[in-house]
């Protein structure tokens, strides 16, 4: 029985009605743009803050430490860190437009800052899936 | 290009991605705010202890 809320790919307990508004993927696209994006466009104020807290505070203390920054891929490793990076969404495109982030790693803290690059990214996806979830009501 | 703005310890790297990570974790593997804190502590404790451990195994591997 195709119900109107299954047509929203909202079944079982969800949210609440008001939190169902929007286009299903929204909060997943707009969470991986955005940082904590797709929880606030929930209306879940505390997560959001927090997760883009974490993420954008890793993604800049990477940049201080001198990170890399991933722009093309010449071998395997250079594609997983090219993907992960690409996971932060906006702040990754705008280092790459404004030319912020190392292109070689040279010093020691720079390794741990492509790093935290890196997993700001992966962590970010983490959170746009758990925006889209919540969308759907498959987390509360 | 000159020094990183930020040049922390490697146990200082180690704790702030522990932090970063674990706050990650909490807020989306559990559903109700109490479990989060518990489970971020958790993930927090687990990430700083293992780092700790395997130092020191590698520290009496290298001697």
């Amino acid at each position: 029985m195709a119900t109107e809320e299954n047509k929203n790919g909202t079944a079982g307990s969800g949210p609440k009605p008001e939190s169902y508004q929007g286009w299903v993927y929204l909060p997943l696209l707009v969470g991986w743009l955005v940082p904590g994006g797709g929880h606030f466009l929930l209306r879940k104020w505390g997560r959001g803050a927090l997760l883009a807290a974490a993420i954008l505070g890793m993604f800049v203390l990477g940049l201080a430490m001198q990170g890399k920054v991933y722009g093309s891929a010449h071998d395997i490793l250079d594609i997983l860190g090219l993907a992960g990076d690409l996971g932060n969404g906006l702040p990754y495109l705008i280092s790459r437009f404004l030319g912020i982030g190392a292109d070689q790693v040279l010093v020691t803290t720079a390794d741990y800052g492509t790093r935290f690059i890196v997993v700001a990214g992966l962590l970010n996806v983490i959170a746009a899936v758990d925006a889209h979830n919540l969308r759907t009501g498959r987390k509360s | 290009m000159g020094n990183p703005i930020f040049q922390p310890s490697h146990f200082a790297a180690v704790v702030l991605f522990a932090l970063f990570a674990s706050t990650v974790f909490g807020i989306t593997m559990r559903d109700t705010p109490r479990r989060m804190i518990r489970y971020g502590i958790y993930c927090f404790v687990l990430f700083v202890a293992s780092a700790i451990v395997l130092s020191w195994v590698m520290y009496f591997i290298a001697r």
